[in-house]
């Protein structure tokens, strides 16, 4: 066991976890900071692929920009205590179960897939790094990447408009 | 790195998302499992599209950019990402100004 597969499975481990941190925290800012954590994980999976670009956007964008909204809006809105109220325990359950459902259902298709000898390149080649992803964006994406840019605006005058006081 | 791993991290993140869903009523958790499920589908491309890259290295490409796309797409996806938190955050800030909740049970009539 070398150190990419301890790494692997450190980072997928602390990944789930805080992953069920999230849906079983009954404070929302405990949800929001234990996502942050599922994050940082997911990015360090990015590194360990080599795509360092993405790990970094990740980070940028996911932890730094979305996560300080969300917390924002919860402060905002004086919610951070523990206000679960009405739970129905059936209906937890059920949904519980209905996804545990998908994950067999996921499970059994996967093994189905024929990808047994398909490998990842781990630690190396040169695709994820800015420059081959940069030359890629600006020639062959830069259409949809201006029109994403239009999407941003509206969603921003989106925003704008709804929320605020009418 | 076997790509079965990968795989089956993915579908167990995207699992929990869907249970989050499935079982919180605060409308906020639910927009945060969202994120969680769209993560989950963003490692999964970048783990195929590595996978890609190996596979067209084997097979003897000399340029070596294939499974850029996958990447690029996580990245636009990451972009939709990020202006579909300003939209919704937005609607859940206008829905506890209304209902001064953010419990989704409240929501089940179209009018107020």
């Amino acid at each position: 066991m070398n150190i990419i597969q301890i790494l692997f499975w450190f980072l997928s481990v602390v990944a789930i976890f805080s992953a069920l941190m999230v849906i079983t925290s009954k404070n929302p800012v405990y949800s929001v900071l234990w996502l942050i954590v599922t994050f940082f994980a997911i990015s360090g999976h990015y590194i360990l692929l080599n795509a360092q670009f993405l790990a970094i956007v990740n980070i940028i964008v996911y932890a730094g920009a979305i996560m300080v909204l969300f917390l924002f809006v919860i402060m905002l809105m004086n919610l951070n205590k523990e206000t679960e109220p009405q739970k129905n325990r059936w209906l937890k359950m059920a949904g519980a179960v209905a996804g545990g459902c998908l994950l067999l259902v996921f499970v059994a298709a996967l093994k189905g897939a024929g990808l047994k000898d398909q490998e990842a390149m781990v630690n190396e080649g040169d695709i994820g790094l800015i420059k081959n992803l940069g030359k890629e964006l600006f020639t062959t994406y830069v259409v949809p990447f201006e029109i994403s840019s239009i999407l941003f605006l509206s969603a921003m005058v989106g925003a704008v408009v709804i929320g605020k006081k009418e | 790195m076997p790509i079965n791993n990968y795989i089956l991290l993915s579908i167990a993140l995207f699992c929990i998302g869907i249970v989050g869903v499935l079982t919180r009523r605060n409308a906020i958790i639910i927009f945060m499992c969202i994120e969680l499920m769209l993560n989950a589908v963003n490692l999964l491309l970048v783990a195929f599209s590595k996978m890609h890259a190996r596979a067209a290295l084997l097979a003897g490409d000399v340029n070596g950019t294939a499974g850029t796309d996958g990447q690029l797409f996580v990245f636009f996806i990451m972009v939709v990402a990020a202006a579909e938190v300003s939209v919704g955050l937005a609607i859940i800030v206008m829905m506890y100004r209304n209902i001064h909740s953010v419990d989704v049970n409240f929501l089940n009539r179209l009018k107020h």
